[in-house]
């Protein structure tokens, strides 16, 4: 039953497994483990990266297409949940109708942009999509009276996942059971549905033809599968998947705005998540994004005590400052291109097979 | 001769001179007279000519290097941005450094502009050789690899800019001898746009002469066309293309002061920000070809500058609209360049 919920595409590492394990359980209990309102945002934080990063992963690391315009599907989905909720009405049909809206624009235009575009080469696409994604992100503070222009738009939930809706006066097991919990419990199962699509759509034999997309595309091709379809319906996924995920967040902060899913850093951290995670494996998605939210949110705790400690050196102190966490990911991520391509899921995975060739 | 026109006599091998192909060059003229109309006064029209024709010589100047790069050696360098940064940043030191000491004089201001503009030049070169020892040498005949490694490397170039310059803003003002306007009857032209634009053209003649009129540049254009026959041939295109990747780094570094003056304020994202339009550019002009990079940013400084005036709501969507435009006619860019 499990191995067929996870489509037979297992860990393959007992580590892994491990690591894996225990990522899903804390994330499931978050609200009872980690209680606290910046806990239980960064536990949120990650479960739609999960689902944000896998959808990248199907393209980068399973069909080897770098995109660039994956905020901008995104930030449609969030904006998308924020227009409806602002314009009609904070209910579950407006929310569903935004969230429709938002996939048909994602469809078309990843529809659009992967036929103009994803005949000719990798960096050819790569460059349009960086250049689209920005001109989105321009359009987006532009039309300041749909979508609020840089401020970005404040709304109201449901009254059920608002944080104002408390239908029990005392906490359960110690964690308060109201709006906020609801939220997260319906991002928690969102995701966990999505991303065992995601993994459905990997294993399958279109998820096969993918991959050897990008091992050998012109060899794909001479075996008769035509590239340039296989190569937008993959794009096309990965949009769609993504405007959920901007849907998901949007519900959870109550907010959108350009700075939380159209801009660029949202962008390079993704780029970040995967490749350290590991690209061409959705696990890689898991451990990327909890490992990488983690950092952002604790990392800089420890550099601060890094800091402290070398505060009279000019350079290194400099060096070390909390607001540099990212330069470090940085230097990690061009470590994991070079020296481990497969990421940490990669990695652990070559330590049993390696380890399996000594005994 | 140009790269372009090379590649006819390549294509058609029996006639030793080729027609230099003037419809994307007569594009630009086009564009510039249909304004004309509709912007209605003469006067402003000058104006926006020239402050468009500035814009495009300083993205030229740093574009160039990122599509030599890229038709030599098939690399394409995301992290082109950081020289940017670090020319920019460079000239606020450089310059905020020199204000004193310039005080009124307008020739020690002017000297001072030059300074930085050196310093720069020398400090993008010597950070590109590093970037290209470090960084892309890796990673040859990789696309994936390549545009992560280089995105890599601008995440961490602009780190250590916020590192060295701190994170905020920092104001670059013209120099007084700079501000101002001259006129030309009712036109108001900036002194410093046509400086500008002065800078870019010689920087395009020296380009344009070294690609047509040396022995290396003779090299650069023939490895451009078939990489493996120069080898072959016995020269060390390696070495030539580190050399190619240092120049354009460094004129990334001065266009970097260029662009920074321009904007008079500069910001950690500075080289995010044009990196996009230099892909335009590039695009635009056809993969590899400098002169298709040159009508290229004329082409898009003019467009940004004329609908900012006639539509500015729109504006940032006429480079996309352009670049569509542009590769419906010709798919390959203004000026294609064979086996790309």
């Amino acid at each position: 039953m499990l191995i067929r919920l996870l489509s037979h595409d297992l860990p393959r590492s007992r580590w892994l497994a491990v690591a894996l394990v225990l990522m899903v359980v804390a994330l499931a209990f978050a609200p009872f483990l980690f209680p606290g309102s910046k806990a239980l945002g960064a536990a949120a934080k990650m479960l739609v990266f999960v689902l944000l990063v896998a959808s990248y992963d199907l393209l980068l690391g399973y069909t080897g297409i770098v995109s660039f315009a994956h905020t901008m599907f995104f930030g449609i989905g969030a904006y998308g949940v924020a227009i409806a909720s602002t314009k009609l009405a904070p209910t579950f049909g407006a929310i569903t109708l935004g969230v429709f809206v938002a996939l048909c624009i994602s469809l078309v235009l990843s529809l659009v942009i992967g036929l103009f575009s994803l005949r000719v080469k990798a960096i050819f696409y790569a460059m349009i999509t960086l250049a689209v994604a920005a001109a989105f992100q321009t359009l987006a503070s532009q039309l300041s009276d749909l979508t609020g222009g840089e401020d970005g738009l404040t709304f109201k939930n449901p009254s059920i996942l608002s944080p104002s809706f408390e239908p029990f006066e005392s906490p359960m097991l110690g964690a308060t059971i109201d709006g906020k919990f609801i939220t997260y419990y319906l991002l928690f199962a969102a995701v966990v549905v999505l991303f065992l699509a995601l993994l459905r759509i990997v294993n399958s034999p279109f998820g096969r033809v993918l991959q050897a997309i990008r091992e050998n595309d012109f060899r794909a091709e001479a075996i008769g599968y035509r590239t340039v379809v296989y190569r937008t319906l993959s794009n096309v996924i990965a949009a769609l998947f993504a405007t959920l995920a901007g849907a998901l967040l949007a519900l959870w902060l109550r907010y959108t705005g350009p700075d939380t899913t159209l801009s660029f850093e949202i962008m390079l951290d993704i780029l970040l998540i995967v490749v350290i995670g590991g690209m061409g494996t959705l696990y890689g998605a898991v451990v990327g994004s909890v490992i990488f939210v983690f950092a952002q949110n604790y990392l800089q705790d420890l550099l601060k005590l890094g800091q402290g400690a070398l505060d009279g050196v000019p350079v290194v102190g400099a060096l070390v400052s909390p607001d540099r966490w990212l330069l470090w990911l940085g230097v990690l991520f061009v470590l994991a291109v070079y020296h481990f391509p497969s990421g940490i899921v990669g990695r652990l995975r070559a330590a049993i097979a390696t380890g399996r060739l000594r005994t | 001769m140009t790269v372009a026109s090379t590649v006819r006599v390549a294509a058609s091998a029996t006639i030793p001179k080729a027609q230099f192909d003037w419809r994307p060059v007569l594009l630009l003229a086009v564009i510039a007279l249909a304004a004309l109309p509709l912007i209605g006064s003469p006067s402003t029209w000058v104006t926006l000519t020239v402050a468009g024709l500035a814009m495009g010589m300083i993205i030229f100047i740093i574009a160039s290097g990122l599509t030599l790069v890229f038709g030599l050696m098939d690399v394409l360098n995301f992290g082109h941005g950081v020289f940017i940064a670090l020319g920019a940043f460079i000239a606020t030191t450089v310059m905020g450094g020199m204000t004193v000491w310039a005080g009124d004089s307008g020739a020690a201001q002017l000297l001072a502009v030059f300074s930085a503009m050196l310093v720069a030049f020398a400090a993008a070169a010597a950070l590109g050789w590093a970037f290209e020892r470090v960084i892309v040498r890796p990673v040859y005949g990789m696309h994936l690899k390549q545009i992560l490694i280089t995105m890599g490397g601008m995440i961490i170039g602009e780190e250590l800019i916020k590192v060295i310059w701190g994170p905020a803003q920092i104001p670059l003002p013209l120099p007084d001898v700079l501000r101002g306007s001259f006129l030309l009857g009712d036109a108001a032209v900036e002194k410093y746009r046509v400086l500008a634009t002065a800078i870019g053209l010689v920087v395009f003649a020296a380009l344009a002469f070294t690609l047509n009129r040396t022995k290396i540049g003779l090299l650069i254009r023939a490895g451009v066309q078939d990489r493996e026959m120069v080898e072959s041939l016995g020269y060390r295109i390696r070495r030539l293309f580190v050399g190619v990747f240092v120049a354009g780094s460094a004129l990334a570094g001065l266009g970097g002061v260029l662009w920074g003056l321009y904007q008079q304020i500069v910001i950690p994202q500075i080289g995010a920000q044009v990196n996009v339009l230099l892909f335009i550019v590039i695009i635009i002009g056809g993969l590899g070809s400098t002169l298709g990079c040159f009508v290229g940013a004329l082409l898009v400084g003019l467009m940004a500058n004329y609908t900012g005036f006639l539509a500015p709501k729109v504006a940032l969507f006429s480079n996309i609209g352009l670049m569509v435009a542009v590769l419906l006619w010709r798919p390959q860019g203004l000026y294609p360049v064979t086996n790309r």
